[in-house]
């Protein structure tokens, strides 16, 4: 049985903010799925009460000095940007709905 | 739509509610959450930037130190425990004020749990738990270019500015609060306005409604008595402690229409509107994304050890509710009198004024009386009246040297609240000073005497209380100016009566 | 005068030192050989021959006043267009972020430049480092220099290729799950994973942020370890950084160049013996095995029983972070834009732009990321994975307790043809099988070749407990000690 349908990897994309084209729906849906059933293999392992490991370094409580740092300039920090306008960043107009929290 | 809104008491005798508030405090630390830029208020946009709070490929985090301390310190004034080990976590999705399209946040791992903040309400303490308090990120600011007063709908672009990208933010998260009844607005109210009082002591944030460094977010749900708990509903841009009472009232309203006509609550976000004191839906929560939370990797996890917690916690100042209670033992006041000032809002008003030379009795008339009165006039808090404590104190040592009278000095804070100046100066400008140079005030009462033949008979007759006409008269040829018992003895005096 | 380009780094720095060449003819030497060459492998994204020159000037300049210099001032090095270089364009071999100029260096391209070493340019490399043979460039692939029409091994296939190539004679690279030590192997060169937080991530384009290990390339183990000791250390931006000095690796590495490993014990991972390599792989492995034994070391075979689960877990874990640090790539703030033809709302543009500027690996690993962290699955896909995690952590600390370091070959084949693997994602995938470990566990590894199979290079991974850098090096120069370096045929 397949792991992931074509239309949850429609759906992946769209949270994914990719476009991407019915083309690739059918060649990802496939490859996601054989990556899936492949990676699938760590339910193998019993690991109930085995703690999770989410850094590999032991350190705890790395924290800064509350001083301020130089940072950039307004013109460094819209340098790369695609569209600018009055000193801030433009983008094309939101949706409603995609207003969040 | 127009729907007729039931009346309140009718509301509150079927419907029990339960509320809930998830607050947001900006901190005033120096620099932001996870770099080193500064984090004042306003400033010319992305001024305030750098690789880390705009997201730049490569960049990383490091947390400050000032804002955990501050965040723990909030956490024990209220009573949390303090986790011995919490991490980070990744808030994931797409919005451009999000400058790396997730927010650094905390999901399971808050850095503090389970506390309670004792708030009074008519006298009564009511406690309210809570939940978690935590830390993340704040966003950026979006302008929205084209459409309607600046509103996102209908506009044809958005410009984004980073400056506020990143500046520490503590999420304080309260416990359903049930069994409030007709209460609950104002139960809503007082416990803002202590979690406000509470985090302005530790002198951690300036908590600004107005300017957003301090933001509300009020849950409501009614359910039938008996009954399980309804769908809550969560709003939204409550922006003043007046707002969260009405949103909380406003909103009971509102559900109890939908439940009186058989509807159901939508589990949703609305927004408060505070022209028309109306709430409107907002985002359906449930087709609310996937946040996708996971612990952030690029900071390593926090562990507070005792030491630093017990350290942080000897340090706390004396906490708003026992402050109160040692001022009202220091001013000599009845629980009831107390109330009326916290009603008011005049406590720090008060204790500001005394400091700054009033009795306690003088400060309180004052800002009880003719400020309040004022304040309600206009709609306004007290504390923007706009008379400073230092000025109510100067004015009542002008009264207390003799200098004015009640009514004079009620003159000069008229002069004081419209911007004319320091008491001293609207005294002198508006030449309002008492007149106390006996010999004019004599040539005064003579003059009345001698224009009032028969009422002056009178008073040598023995009807002495026929004498107050003759110092209204005096007190009108002196412009209010003199002291009306000066002014009585003096006319006794001249008629040869004994007072 | 002997060709400068064929010389190591410590023999380049020593000339400089000496006065014997300068810092701008060894410089222009190597500029002249990328152009010569480059064409033909396509090591480098971008060649900044302005600042290089201008870097190797204010070396010499300082050599003329007299003023100290450091153990590689003079010496090129080239770098993985993964970490950020102020003003030099860095696309971590992305459209997404073509002509995108940084206005900040890396931390470890910051003690580059304070060190005196002379960046020459930016290295081809995977997409994102995603990849194991440098074929998902956006901008066509890294070919190898002992054949051209292989692979060079990826991600960091252009740092590697520069290499034997001889167009550098040190690179940086990064590591999540070999991107380091697989080039290295396929290229017959040395590449090292130091102890992940023993290099800094600052400026380097995160791909799986706790995985990434930038780390140093060289074409002998001295080189490497000299470029290590430059790179490394505590950097308070980074905090995942560990506060500690870097491990000797250079005095490892000389004293390992003496070949005497005596009272060092080794132990091969069983799990990664036998099936799974190819033959001429596990032939040269076993020699090398000899060599070491016959060197003085105690060989031993130890089990580590979930080495199996790397290879999933990483897939999980590596996509997962991935599909996070990827979002910033939005057409906001920097980098491509597409379709916004003042209609097309925001999400329209960001997704069009994500779709033009991502090439087909880093999209499905975007997803697999996307789905394994979603709420329904993240129990049995990414929380599983991080329990996977510590059960190899813990194969490799009780190894440790038996042995001083790991041994395995590097990579189960040797360069592959390209295109053998592009078709079907999950057969690249295995190109990191053995180094897969290591990122997961967050030790030190590193590849040094071993000898050839049909005539392309096989390399030999040691890895090392955490922080133990230098055991490494000194087994790694040993080695490279009795069976010397490999050098490609002409090009």
């Amino acid at each position: 049985m397949a792991a992931i349908s074509r239309e949850e990897v429609a759906h992946l994309a769209r949270l994914s903010r990719l476009a991407v084209t019915e083309e690739e729906l059918d060649t990802f849906a496939g490859q996601l799925d054989v990556i899936l059933q492949s990676v699938a293999q760590v339910g193998e392992v019993a690991a109930a009460d085995i703690p999770p490991t989410s850094h590999s370094v032991p350190l705890t409580n790395v924290l800064r000095e509350d001083v301020v740092v130089p940072g950039l300039t307004p013109q460094e920090a819209l340098s790369g940007a695609p569209d600018a306008e009055e000193q801030r960043f433009r983008v094309p107009r939101i949706l409603d709905e995609d207003v969040a929290s | 739509m127009t729907t007729t809104l039931p009346a309140y008491d009718d509301v509150v005798a079927r419907y029990e509610p339960v509320i809930g508030l998830e607050t947001h405090v900006e901190l005033g630390t120096n620099t932001k959450m996870f770099c080193g830029c500064p984090t004042d208020f306003g400033g010319e946009p992305n001024t305030r930037v750098c690789p880390v709070c705009l997201g730049l490929p490569g960049s990383l985090p490091v947390a400050n130190k000032a804002a955990i301390e501050a965040t723990i310190r909030i956490g024990l004034a209220l009573n949390c425990s303090i986790a011995e080990w919490c991490r980070f976590a990744r808030k994931n999705y797409f919005y451009p004020d999000m400058p790396k399209n997730f927010q650094i946040s905390q999901y399971d791992e808050p850095l503090c749990v389970d506390g309670y903040l004792d708030v009074e309400v008519n006298g009564e303490t009511v406690r309210i738990g809570i939940e978690r308090v935590h830390l993340e990120e704040d966003t950026g600011k979006t302008l929205h270019v084209g459409g309607a007063t600046g509103r996102i709908h209908g506009a044809t672009e958005s410009l984004v500015d980073y400056n506020r990208a990143g500046i520490p933010l503590v999420e304080i998260v309260t416990r359903p609060i049930p069994g409030t009844a007709a209460l609950a607005p104002e139960v809503a109210r007082a416990y803002v306005t202590e979690l406000r009082d509470v985090i302005r002591s530790l002198g951690v944030s300036d908590v600004r409604m107005e300017e957003g460094s301090l933001r509300c977010d009020v849950n409501t749900s009614l359910n039938r008595p008996g009954e399980e708990w309804g769908t809550r509903t969560e709003t939204k841009n409550v922006n003043s402690l007046r707002s969260v009472e009405r949103a909380v009232r406003s909103e009971m309203l509102r559900q109890a229409s939908v439940l009186d006509a058989g509807g159901r609550i939508t589990q949703e976000t609305r927004h408060f509107h505070e022209d028309t004191g109306d709430t409107t839906p907002g985002r359906s929560k449930e087709t609310a994304t996937d946040y996708r939370y996971f612990p952030e990797p690029d900071l390593v996890p926090l562990a507070p050890d005792v030491a630093w917690v017990t350290e942080l916690k000897a340090a706390l100042p004396e906490l708003p509710r026992l402050h109160r209670r040692r001022l009202q033992r220091e001013w000599g006041l009845s629980d009831l009198d107390m109330q009326s000032v916290l009603n008011a809002g005049a406590v720090e008003l008060i204790e500001a004024t005394v400091a700054a030379g009033a009795t306690p009795a003088a400060a309180r008339k004052w800002w009880l009386g003719e400020l309040s009165r004022r304040a309600n006039e206009a709609g306004i808090e007290l504390a923007d009246v706009g008379a400073t404590p230092s000025q109510v104190a100067e004015l009542q040592g002008l009264v207390d040297a003799g200098k004015l009278n009640d009514k004079l000095a009620r003159v000069v804070l008229e002069g004081v609240v419209a911007g004319e100046g320091s008491p001293t100066e609207i005294m002198a400008n508006r030449n309002l000073e008492v007149v106390s140079d006996t010999g004019a005030l004599t040539a005064a009462v003579d003059e009345a005497i001698a224009a009032n033949p028969d009422v002056a008979d009178k008073v040598r007759s023995g009807k002495v209380a026929a004498a107050g006409a003759l110092v209204g008269a005096v007190m009108k040829t002196t412009r209010g100016q003199a002291d009306a018992k000066t002014v009585r003895e003096l006319i006794l005096e001249r008629l040869g009566v004994k007072g | 005068m002997t060709d400068l380009t064929r010389m190591t780094a410590s023999e380049l720095a020593g000339l400089v030192a000496a006065g014997d060449a300068s810092a701008v003819e060894v410089t222009q030497a190597h500029l002249d050989r990328i152009a010569a060459v480059d064409g033909r492998i396509n090591a480098f994204l971008h060649v900044d021959t302005d600042g290089a020159l201008a870097a190797a000037r204010a070396v010499d300049e300082r050599r003329a006043a007299g003023d100290g210099l450091g153990p590689l001032a003079g010496v090129p090095v080239a770098v993985k267009d993964v970490l950020t270089t102020r003003g030099v364009p860095t696309t971590v071999g992305s459209r997404i972020l073509e002509g995108w100029r940084p206005p900040y260096d890396a931390t470890i391209v910051e003690r580059l430049r304070a060190a005196g070493t002379v960046m020459l340019g930016k290295t081809n490399m995977d997409e994102f480092a995603m990849g194991s043979s440098t074929e998902y460039s956006a901008y066509g692939p890294t070919r190898n220099p002992w054949d051209t029409d292989r692979i060079p091994g990826g991600s960091g296939g252009g740092s590697a290729a520069a290499l034997a190539a001889y167009e550098a004679p040190l690179s940086i690279g990064s590591d999540t799950g070999g991107s380091i030590r697989q080039p290295g192997a396929v290229t017959g060169t040395v590449g090292a994973k130091p102890t992940y937080g023993g290099t800094s991530r600052y400026g380097l384009v995160a791909f799986s942020s706790s995985l990434d290990t930038p780390g140093p390339c060289a074409r002998t183990v001295l080189d490497a370890a000299l470029l290590h000791q430059v790179i490394g250390g505590h950097d308070p931006r980074d905090s995942t950084s560990i506060p500690a000095p870097v491990p000797d690796v250079v005095a490892a590495a000389r004293l390992g160049a003496s070949g005497d490993l005596t009272g060092v014990k080794l132990g091969v991972v069983k799990e990664f013996t036998g099936e799974g390599a190819e033959p001429g792989v596990t032939a040269a492995f076993r020699e090398a095995v000899d060599t070491l034994t016959k060197l003085g070391a105690e060989i031993v075979e130890v089990s580590c029983p979930h080495f199996r689960y790397a290879l999933p877990a990483y897939y999980l874990i590596a996509p997962s972070e991935c599909s996070s640090n990827l979002a910033r790539f939005d057409g906001v703030r920097f980098g491509l834009r597409v379709g916004d033809d003042g209609n097309r709302s925001l999400e329209e543009v960001m997704s069009l732009t994500r779709e033009a500027g991502f090439g087909p690996e880093v999209k499905r690993r975007i997803m697999i990321g996307t789905y394994a962290l979603s709420s329904g699955y993240y129990d049995a896909y990414y929380g599983q994975a991080q329990k996977v995690r510590t059960l190899i952590t813990r194969d490799f600390t009780a190894a440790f307790t038996q042995v001083d370091a790991l041994i395995s070959p590097t990579t189960p084949f040797v360069a592959f043809p390209l295109g053998a693997r592009t078709s079907d994602p999950y057969q690249m995938y295995l190109a990191d099988l053995y180094t897969i470990p290591t990122n997961l566990y967050g030790g030190p590894g590193i590849s040094v070749p071993c000898g050839l199979s049909e005539g392309l290079p096989v390399g030999l991974q040691v890895m090392a407990p955490t922080m133990a850098d230098d055991r490494m090096y000194r087994v790694a120069a040993a080695l490279e000690s009795a069976v010397g370096t490999f050098t490609p045929p002409a090009l």
